[in-house]
């Protein structure tokens, strides 16, 4: 089949109504998830028994399969959802899926494995009943069980492109910017920066060649929202920085993510081919005038170089060292010219912006932070998954609600936000709202937005030296403060845990954190010590028990010695 | 080995000095090591300094500058997994293969490493053998399934 380029916003929609019309609604479809979990769990093995069962009774005409990326629920996973109807089927083994399809043709559901409360009984048959998804706004991940990753026509068949088209034939790139700026989108990545004022920054700039890029890095221990995103819908992200590289100006972008995981890889390079094909990359988008060119770059496992100014030597193909920030890298970041670098999910969020409006999207979450946030929720929850909800949601909502407490019917000691450079606030805190400054002040701030629950057999020690030892396996070493004063902090750090604690530890660490944190350039090395400062505003108890411990028994060690002595 | 597609990938990219990284991660995905006569080939292709080259392979994790077994072990060591009780898969791993991370056997049977985060939580702790997940692992699983890699 020849492809046709599409050369202005009417093919391209013109294609969108033939894609409809060849889809029937009605027509029932096995969505097979795909996703990091779920493919851990074997739902390929799933996958292909659809395959072949559909096969083997020629039902194509009948039934529709898709292998989607990640729905959410990966603690329950393989994941299967039935259309129409959004049926959730759990923990699908190969061996159910003749009793699937058969019901699936009936207009039936296969009770057994649709979701049952764990005290109650009661069953959740959609996807809207079921608790884990019942109490998000899936605004961004709500498309991934309707998608294809590898099929641009399903992205198209949502309305996919509807935004570019807009921001190509209705807006200036001016307008665009002013879009995003009163939507007041803050970067989903850490810091929170808002997203206009850092595109404005590099479209200010005075030079003429600008880069964007997707950081798709995401080097955070136990957040895997992003790569469920990207893995998922590469498409919506590709359209956000396609209309965010109109807005500032740019002919070049990049996209940059991880190299171990096959699946986003490979869907990646399939989305980018598809759209220079349909003419959404390339020279002269839909005949607006307006070119981009978007390459892949992958992260070769080191956390830092998910760090900006490291990024982007890393994709100049030097080692990801950070430098000095007293320059922006949205004013000199790839070969020293203007870059804007986002977040996966903060490109994700412009498009629905630009579709909908800033209004809409303020009308979204709290007063200072906008819109909805994924969060990777993992540790000793009952429901782990890729969740999203409102900004401004309470702690308890997704702890309880959506992650179903405390896994082994234990309680719960503390939130993790953020990963080895995030915070741990005690369970007390659980009303707290899911919010970009609030959190920080709490002193767990969102990060990229995994959040781990705790249970009561944790030691808050131990979290802290495991959190210190994988931080100075990924510090790249230029800054001593970093470097050395890591090292110090997980000897320290490991002498308690092993109960050879000393007097004045404690004082040494806050010592270590604080000049570290002075004495760093990058984020790393500055907020290397934010763990630690968390556990002693909170659980500083628990770390002077292991010096009290162990001066006591030192005491009671020299007064036994001396005793022996003396006899 | 695979001189022809080593040379194959090395000649993709004669001349191009910004695309090292690139070079680098194709030739060790393929050959799964980077020997020190392939490594000056490159950089003599590309136009790079050795010491250039060197500094990039040795400094990336991907990277492997010493030969590796027929099978990779890689044992899950981010935070959920580590709360769900890595540690001890990760002591029976070593028990089982007699390896710590980053070695390898002598018959170049299995290497061990370790790293965070493959970002399948939900399946934690987890055992990767050769890309292939095997999720929710216990300390005693584990042995079946090393048995099963020769």
């Amino acid at each position: 089949m020849t492809m046709l380029k599409l050369n202005s916003a009417a093919e391209l929609e013109a294609l969108r109504a033939k894609i409809l019309a060849g889809r029937d609604p009605a027509k029932p479809c096995i969505a097979v998830c795909a996703g990091a979990a779920c493919d851990g769990m074997d739902s390929a093995a799933v996958a292909c028994a659809f395959l072949a069962e559909v096969g083997r009774q020629q039902l194509g005409e009948r039934l529709e399969l898709r292998t989607t990326g990640c729905h959410g629920y990966c603690e329950r996973g393989p994941n299967v959802v039935v259309t129409p109807g959004e049926i959730c089927y759990f923990e699908v083994a190969p061996a159910d899926v003749p009793e699937i399809v058969a019901a699936t043709l009936r207009g039936e559901v296969v009770e057994r494995l649709v979701y049952h409360d764990p005290a109650s009984g009661a069953k959740a048959v959609h996807m809207n009943e079921v608790p884990f998804y019942k109490h998000q706004t899936r605004l961004l991940i709500g498309d991934n069980p309707k998608i294809d990753p590898m099929k641009i026509d399903d992205y198209l068949a949502v309305g996919g492109y509807a935004a570019l088209i807009k921001a190509l034939t209705e807006m200036t790139p001016d307008q665009v910017l002013d879009e995003v700026k009163r939507a007041n989108l803050r970067g989903r990545g850490g810091g929170g920066f808002p997203a206009g004022s850092k595109w404005e920054t590099t479209r200010n700039a005075p030079e003429k060649i600008k880069y964007v890029i997707v950081n798709g890095h995401e080097g955070e221990s136990a957040a895997f929202m992003d790569r469920a995103m990207l893995t998922g819908n590469p498409h919506k992200v590709l359209e956000g920085l396609i209309i965010g590289a109109y807005a500032i100006g740019a002919q070049r972008g990049f996209m940059y993510t991880r190299h171990d995981m096959p699946l986003l890889e490979k869907h990646v390079r399939n989305a980018l081919a598809q759209a220079k094909e349909y003419g959404l990359l390339g020279e002269n988008i839909l005949g607006s005038g307006f070119s981009l060119e978007v390459e892949l770059h992958f992260d070769v496992g080191i956390f830092v170089s998910g760090e900006s100014s490291a990024l982007m030597r890393s994709i100049e193909g030097n080692a990801p060292e950070p430098r000095p920030k007293y320059v922006r890298t949205s004013v000199s970041g790839i070969w020293d010219k203007p870059s804007n670098l986002n977040n996966v999910e903060t490109w994700a969020n412009v498009p629905q912006i630009i579709s909908r409006g800033a209004e809409w999207f303020t009308s979204i979450g709290s007063e200072k932070s906008r819109g909805t946030k994924l969060i990777s929720l993992s540790g000793n929850v009952v429901n782990s998954g890729v969740v999203e909800v409102p900004m401004g949601t309470p702690l308890r909502t997704l702890v309880f609600d959506i992650g179903g407490g405390v896994r082994d019917g234990k309680t719960l000691k503390a939130i993790h936000f953020g990963g080895a450079m995030g915070g741990s606030i005690p369970a007390r805190l659980i009303d707290a709202p899911l919010d970009f400054d609030g959190m920080s002040k709490l002193g767990a701030p969102i990060g990229a937005g995994g959040l781990l629950l705790m249970d009561e057999d944790t030691d808050m020690v131990e979290v802290a030296r495991y959190l210190m030892d994988f931080l100075t396996k990924e510090s790249c070493g230029k800054c001593v403060p970093c470097r050395e004063g890591m090292q110090q902090m997980l000897q320290t750090l490991t002498r308690l845990t092993e109960g050879r604690g000393r007097q004045g530890d404690l004082e040494l660490l806050e010592d270590l954190v604080e000049v570290t944190g002075l004495g760093s350039l990058c984020a790393l090395g500055k907020t290397s010590g934010d763990p630690l400062k968390s556990m002693f505003r909170y659980f500083r108890p628990e770390y002077e028990a292991r010096i009290s411990n162990q001066a006591a028994n030192q005491a009671a060690d020299q007064a036994a010695a001396g005793s022996g002595d003396t006899k | 080995m695979c001189e022809q597609k080593i040379d194959a990938i090395i000649e993709k990219y004669r001349g191009q000095p910004g695309s090292l990284i690139h070079a680098l991660v194709e030739i060790q995905h393929e050959n799964h090591w980077l020997p020190r006569e392939v490594l000056q080939r490159l950089a003599d292709a590309l136009e790079v300094s050795f010491s250039q080259v060197m500094q990039i392979a040795s400094f990336y994790k991907t990277f492997s500058l010493t030969p590796k077994g027929r099978h990779e072990v890689h044992v899950c060591s981010g935070m959920t997994c580590h709360l769900r009780g890595a540690a001890k898969l990760l002591a029976r791993v070593e028990e089982i293969t007699g390896l710590k991370a980053g070695e390898t056997d002598a018959d170049s049977r299995f290497t061990l490493e370790t790293g965070a985060c493959l970002g399948s939580c939900s399946i934690a702790p987890e055992l990767i053998v050769d890309g292939k997940h095997y999720g929710r692992m216990t300390p005693d699983q584990a042995e079946a399934v090393l048995k099963s890699y020769e």
